[in-house]
């Protein structure tokens, strides 16, 4: 139509108008590091492969998963999951049961034979793994998956390290770990078993790189008086020994010394094998005990009985003799001078482990520190191209922390190999304050089902059985997705400028500079803390 | 079709058969029996296609016009005296946004104090609201004037008012010669708007223009008025060529061939006055009338080259432009820039005070005696004024003007007290 | 162990959208292809409420009406921002004529639509709280009372904004305004005035009234395209901040919204014929403080005297308990 002058407008004209020039602070998108990952000691993005679970692409999660942790299953049972400690969720109504999700996805991937990508060319590069524990499939792993060629010597007869010889079944079936390992050598990854490695240097020949985890396998002891009909075993060789036909013969009585998680898997293990209420003597208070709570609660559900401060002074046949202690100022444990004696026919110590080191004996110049390796920031040893992770280095000792340093390492080697530097980028960690959590509704955490009690005190049955597809993406869907983008639409809906593009399913959204007026409400209402407002430069 | 009827039911009969498809209605006298009728045309189903709509004021009435005809609608209502006050903020802004609506005024005084009688204070008021003002002399006038003036709005895009004097038209009985149906549809063609509000190609009507543009906007609103100064006569020579009688156009002389004085005024007091010019030309006087048809646009050319061969001219006004004089007044004087002549202005029949032919003929001798003032108030009660002057002089608390008045002439009603 | 259903935790039903709902469970506002009737490069400040309200009202009455939509204008802060010559921000056909006649203009357009017979095309009329509970309220009336089919729609700010914040029958008691100014005695909006317009308009018994919050969009959407589905007068009310008038910081215009519904200031609810027949029960109560505080409007109320919260408290528990807003 012809239109009067000024009085009428063509529709949508606006647009010539340029809003953007208002602006003081534009919103830029981040993805913020998720409180989760990291809290991983795998360095597993939790966030991300949720996020994927979320939409039930389970297959679709279980790769991003194994991008940093090769054993999904084995982590969903045996990982004491600090990234649940850290999930923003906590501060909300539960925190998200990752590790139960996580299983889910090992699980489903064992069921359907799912096997990683492998994108990455072959680099015609080979290095050798000494030892099969979590460290070193890890590393072996990762490495496979840069396109290296790897080797693993395994002195044992049987691969997994600690996850074999260390965790009690119920708490791992052997099935699912031969499962994930077995998924190691499908992709090519050699490993060669009974090879106990003597001489690193002499192995070390005719590869161009070498990542050694032989683990913590010594039983660290304490003297204690003994009759000579007396039974003391470390716990190292009791959970070694249920791998093997014979399983050990531990009497009714037993009585574990430590207060670590290996203390309650002996207790448990015990427990399981015809022992009467197992008792765990611990020189300090319970909420002192290294083992994890969750740990605790399931052994004092089975029967496990504890005694805080006391310390095993000397074994007879028949008992042990404990002296109560009390905590100083400080927190140690003092002696009080008051003894006692409780019934025992086996007193198992789990007091910590050592690593044996002589297969470093002809290292020139290594450095140790405690009985351990030294390494650098690139988890390398004072020996170039030698690289060391797991137990057998300063650090936290559990399964997830040895994946992570297998992981970790395997970087570093496929920098080294390439003479580069492995950069971790360093991320803003979204914390709770960052959300905007009037969007999330309240839902509490699904339980997984637990063995019913009689059962799992007799039977190495698994202890906790899985989510159900169902529950898992109930589960998946509780994430608050910190700090990265979930795509809800908000900033989208919420801009009085429209200033925001959406670009469709899974492309996320994108500001429009030219009409965005920075008035903050998209960062402000993003449920998630997945926008940022930097100042502008003017 | 002949016929004995009220000069409201003449309007409405006009309006119908211009085929409104919007009419809004909101009582007040004297227009009132225009929509009464036309309400009623739409109920038996007379006049169809239309939406007519009982509003709660005249800005609502004319508001929904604006509405109305936004969306293409042809769209009509009527008002008178308060109720054009009451739209007046509508009344500039039907016409700033171009929608040929069209208005019956019943023309009508405005108060303090009330008064339901008629003069032309209502439609003076808005004179520069930027709506044609054109104004009925007799009802056969007024309505043909309706017919036209959708015409001419719709032409133009631009609002029109028909001014026709309350009473004394709309509510006098005369013969009306109703056009045909037929012959008014095919003078009249279906509306077709400049600009309407269309889903399928949307406009944002209404603008806030700034001072880069606002000059521009009322510019264009003037360059309207002054193509309708060409369109008023053609519309009114082809509606004589249809319909046989000459209604409307820019301005009506009477009798001026030679005249010496010539009396200009609007609407249906130039009848008396050309039966008073009759009667003064029967005794020898050299005097004729003007009588103006279109106020907005005014006719400056045609009232010059009617007026410039007078030696006077007196301007009979039905609106006081309280502390000067007249608008009409106005217009006249402008259009005879430069000539030297005698001009009076004439202040008549406010609240609708009767203006009676003797007054009238008293006066025009006045004029020919060259006693006439600059301005004069026709058959004004100078004693009644007079008493109430000396009151307010005398008495601080001198009380309500109009009922010391009324009591002044002695009211049966101010006896009571 | 029993199963419970699975839900969308993530974001439950409050955010605009979201990749993993059904579209049918996403509001209009997370469609790509929204309408966006008020488009960018209006000139509403940073952070606008009322342009919010309007495209995510306008847009939800587009789907509804499919796109077969007019609408007329009052004067105000959305005519003014999105029509200065020689731009428009609409999308839609679009009027303004004057201050008070938005409805009056609206019936004009619904009756010319009937006359010509285009049934498909539907009218929405809409204005500030100014133009709407004050100037514009004698229109509203009479398109009410008439049944005109027009749904009219109030952008409520609680205060004349274009002109520079002055009262208005919408303004809250205790509210800093130009000509309420926080001085003397009794600083602010006097208590015990004010008129609450969408019980008024239920008085006219017209067959739908809402109120409605930028705060809940889904709510929002959803009465809107109610109220399109109803012929006759409908009056939706939309509650919609105002930074620069209440002195809240553009980035809070939802959260002031959100804290106005939870604290029971403003009461979601719909009415049918004169009937209440729904409301949003308050999902996380808080004390009108948490609203108040948050807003440079009401400042002045936070001296040692705090009669005037617990007033304002008082108007929150009356409003809660009149209009059900605890769930059981």
């Amino acid at each position: 139509m012809k239109k009067p002058f000024a009085i009428t407008l063509d529709p949508g004209s606006s647009l010539a108008n340029h809003t953007g020039s208002w602006r003081t602070e534009r919103p830029v998108y981040v993805d913020r590091l998720p409180p989760c990952n990291h809290a991983c000691p795998a360095g597993e993005d939790v966030q991300k492969w949720l996020y994927h679970a979320e939409s039930g692409e389970y297959r679709k999660a279980w790769e991003s998963l194994v991008q940093n942790n090769p054993f999904p299953a084995i982590m969903g049972r045996v990982c004491y999951h600090p990234c649940e400690t850290a999930c923003n969720r906590g501060a909300l109504d539960e925190s998200v049961g990752i590790h139960a999700v996580e299983r889910f996805l090992g699980d489903e991937a064992i069921r359907q034979g799912w096997l990683p990508e492998m994108k990455e060319k072959e680099t015609g590069k080979k290095v050798l793994v000494i030892g099969s524990g979590p460290s070193g499939l890890s590393c072996a792993y990762h490495l496979r998956l840069l396109g290296h060629r790897v080797v693993i010597m395994e002195a044992e007869d049987r691969a997994g390290g600690m996850m074999r010889y260390g965790i009690p079944k119920y708490r791992l079936p052997r099935e699912v770990l031969e499962a994930e390992v077995g998924r190691l050598e499908k992709i090519g990854i050699e490993i060669r078993l009974k090879q106990k490695v003597n001489d690193v240097m002499e192995v070390m020949e005719g590869f161009d790189a070498t990542f050694m985890a032989v683990g913590a396998h010594i039983a660290k002891r304490a003297y204690i008086p003994a009759g000579d009909a007396s039974r003391i075993i470390d716990a190292v060789a009791m959970l070694h020994g249920m791998e093997s036909d014979s399983r050990p013969r531990l009497g009714r009585h037993v009585v574990v010394y430590g207060g670590g998680n290996t203390a309650i898997d002996v207790a448990r293990t015990a427990k399981r094998l015809g022992a009467e209420e197992p008792l765990i003597v611990y020189r300090r208070t319970k909420d002192r005990m290294p083992a994890h709570e969750s740990e605790m609660n399931e052994a004092i559900e089975e029967g496990i009985r504890f005694r805080w401060l006391s310390t095993v002074k000397s074994m007879e046949e028949g008992s042990i003799t404990v002296e109560k202690m009390v905590l100083d100022e400080k927190g140690f444990p003092q002696p009080t001078g008051e003894f006692e004696q409780i019934e025992a026919d086996c007193l198992i110590l789990a007091l910590g482990q050592e690593s044996e080191l002589d297969l470093l004996k002809n290292v020139p110049r290594l450095e140790t520190e405690k009985g351990m390796v030294k390494v650098d920031h690139a988890m390398m040893t004072s020996r170039p191209g030698l690289f060391a992770g797991g137990d057998m280095v300063p650090s936290e000792k559990t399964v997830t922390t040895g994946i992570g340093h297998g992981k970790k390492a395997a970087r570093h080697i496929d920098a080294w190999l390439r003479n580069a530097d492995f950069h971790e980028e360093e991320r803003e960690i979204a914390e709770f304050g960052m959300l905007n959590t009037w969007y999330f509704s309240d839902a509490p955490k699904t339980v997984q089902p637990v063995l019913d009690l009689v059962r799992r005190q007799s039977t190495f049955d698994e202890v906790l059985s899985g989510l159900s597809e169902q529950n898992a993406l109930f589960e998946a869907r509780r994430c608050l997705s910190c700090g990265n983008c979930f795509e809800c639409d908000n900033c989208y809906g919420v801009c009085p400028d429209n200033a925001v593009i959406k670009l469709g399913p899974g492309l996320r959204f994108r500001f429009n500079y030219d009409f965005c007026k920075g008035c903050g409400l998209c960062a402000q209402e993003c449920p998630c803390g997945a926008i940022k407002m930097i100042p502008e430069s003017i | 079709m002949l016929q004995q009827i009220e000069g409201s039911r003449a309007v409405a009969l006009g309006v119908a058969l211009c085929r409104p498809e919007v009419i809004c209605a909101y009582p007040i006298t004297p227009q009132t029996h225009i929509v009464e009728a036309l309400g009623e045309m739409v109920k038996k189903g007379e006049l169809e296609n239309c939406e007519y709509i009982n509003v709660e004021s005249e800005f609502a009435a004319l508001s929904v016009s604006i509405g109305a005809s936004a969306a293409g609608a042809r769209s009509y209502t009527a008002t008178a005296s308060q109720g054009l006050l009451y739209m007046a903020e509508a009344v500039y802004n039907a016409a700033g946004l171009g929608l040929p609506i069209v208005m019956t005024i019943g023309n009508r005084a405005i108060g303090a104090p009330i008064n339901i009688w008629n003069d032309h204070s209502d439609s003076m008021a808005l004179r520069d609201a930027g709506w044609i003002q054109l104004y009925a002399e007799t009802n056969q006038e007024a309505l043909d004037l309706h017919i036209q003036a959708f015409r001419l709005a719709e032409a133009l895009s631009c609002p029109v008012m028909v001014c026709v004097d309350g009473f004394i038209l709309t509510h006098a009985y005369e013969r009306i010669e109703v056009p045909d149906a037929k012959a008014v549809d095919e003078f009249l063609p279906p509306f077709e708007p400049v600009q309407v509000l269309d889903c399928d190609d949307p406009v944002s009507i209404g603008a806030m223009v700034g001072p880069e543009a606002f000059m521009e906007v009322k510019y264009l609103q003037h360059h309207k008025q002054i193509r309708a100064l060409e369109l008023i006569p053609a519309i009114a020579d082809e509606f004589s060529k249809k319909f046989g009688r000459q209604s409307g156009g820019l301005v009506k002389p009477y009798r001026i061939e030679d005249a010496e004085t010539i009396v200009v005024a609007l609407g249906s007091v130039n009848g008396t006055i050309k039966d008073v010019v009759d009667e003064m030309r029967r005794e020898g006087h050299l005097i004729g009338s003007l009588a103006i048809a279109s106020f907005r646009p005014f006719p400056l050319k045609e009232a010059r080259s009617a007026l410039e061969k007078a030696k006077r001219v007196v301007v009979i006004e039905k609106s006081l432009s309280v502390g000067l004089g007249g608008p009409l007044s106005d217009g006249v004087r402008k259009s005879l820039s430069g000539i030297a002549m005698k001009g009076h202005t004439v202040i008549a029949g406010l609240g609708g005070r009767a203006i009676t032919g003797k007054s009238l003929k008293d006066l025009f001798l006045k004029a020919e005696r060259n006693e006439l003032e600059l301005l004069n108030f026709l058959d004004l009660d100078w004693k009644i004024v007079n008493q109430q002057i000396d009151r307010e002089r005398e008495t601080r608390r001198s009380g309500p003007i109009a009922e010391n008045i009324l009591k002044s002439i002695g009211t049966v009603a101010s006896r009571i007290a | 162990m029993s199963l419970q259903p699975v839900k969308f935790y993530q974001t439950g039903t409050f955010t605009v959208g979201n990749r993993l709902l059904d579209e049918s469970m996403r509001a209009v506002q997370a469609n790509m292809t929204r309408t966006n009737s008020l488009n960018s490069g209006h000139r509403a400040c940073q952070g606008c409420g009322e342009a919010l309200g309007a495209r995510y009202a306008i847009d939800a009455a587009m789907r509804a009406a499919k796109n077969r939509l007019i609408a007329a204008n009052a004067t105000g802060c959305l005519e003014v921002f999105s029509t200065p010559y020689p731009e428009t921000s609409w999308q839609i056909p679009w009027m303004h004529s004057v201050f008070a006649n938005a409805a009056s203009v609206a019936t004009g357009i619904a009756a010319a639509l009937k006359v010509k017979k285009k049934n498909d095309v539907r009218v929405i009329a809409q204005g500030g709280d100014g133009g709407t509970t004050d100037i514009g309220f004698a229109c509203l009336s009479g398109m009410f009372e008439r049944n005109d089919d027009v749904l009219y729609i109030c952008y409520d700010n609680e205060a004349y904004m274009n002109t520079g914040v002055q009262r208005s029958s919408a303004t809250p008691p205790g509210a800093r305004t130009a000509t309420t100014p926080a001085v003397g005695p009794h600083p602010g909006n006097p208590f015990g005035t004010g008129k609450n317009l969408p019980l008024i308009a239920m008085a006219h018994q017209i067959p739908y009234v809402a109120t409605a919050s930028i705060a809940n969009l889904h709510d929002l959407e959803a009465k809107v395209e109610k109220a399109m589905g109803i012929r006759g007068a409908r009056y939706i009310h939309i509650y919609v901040p105002c930074p620069l008038g209440w002195g809240s910081l553009p980035s809070d215009t939802m959260k002031v919204a959100r804290l106005a519904v939870e604290s029971g200031l403003f009461p979601l609810f719909e009415a049918e014929h004169g009937e209440i027949t729904s409301r949003i029960p308050i999902r996380r109560k808080v004390p009108v403080e948490e609203y108040l505080k948050l807003q440079r409007r009401f400042a002045h109320l936070f001296g040692e005297d705090r009669t005037a919260i617990r007033m304002i408290q008082e108007i929150a528990d009356r409003n809660i308990a009149k209009f059900g807003l605890e769930e059981k």
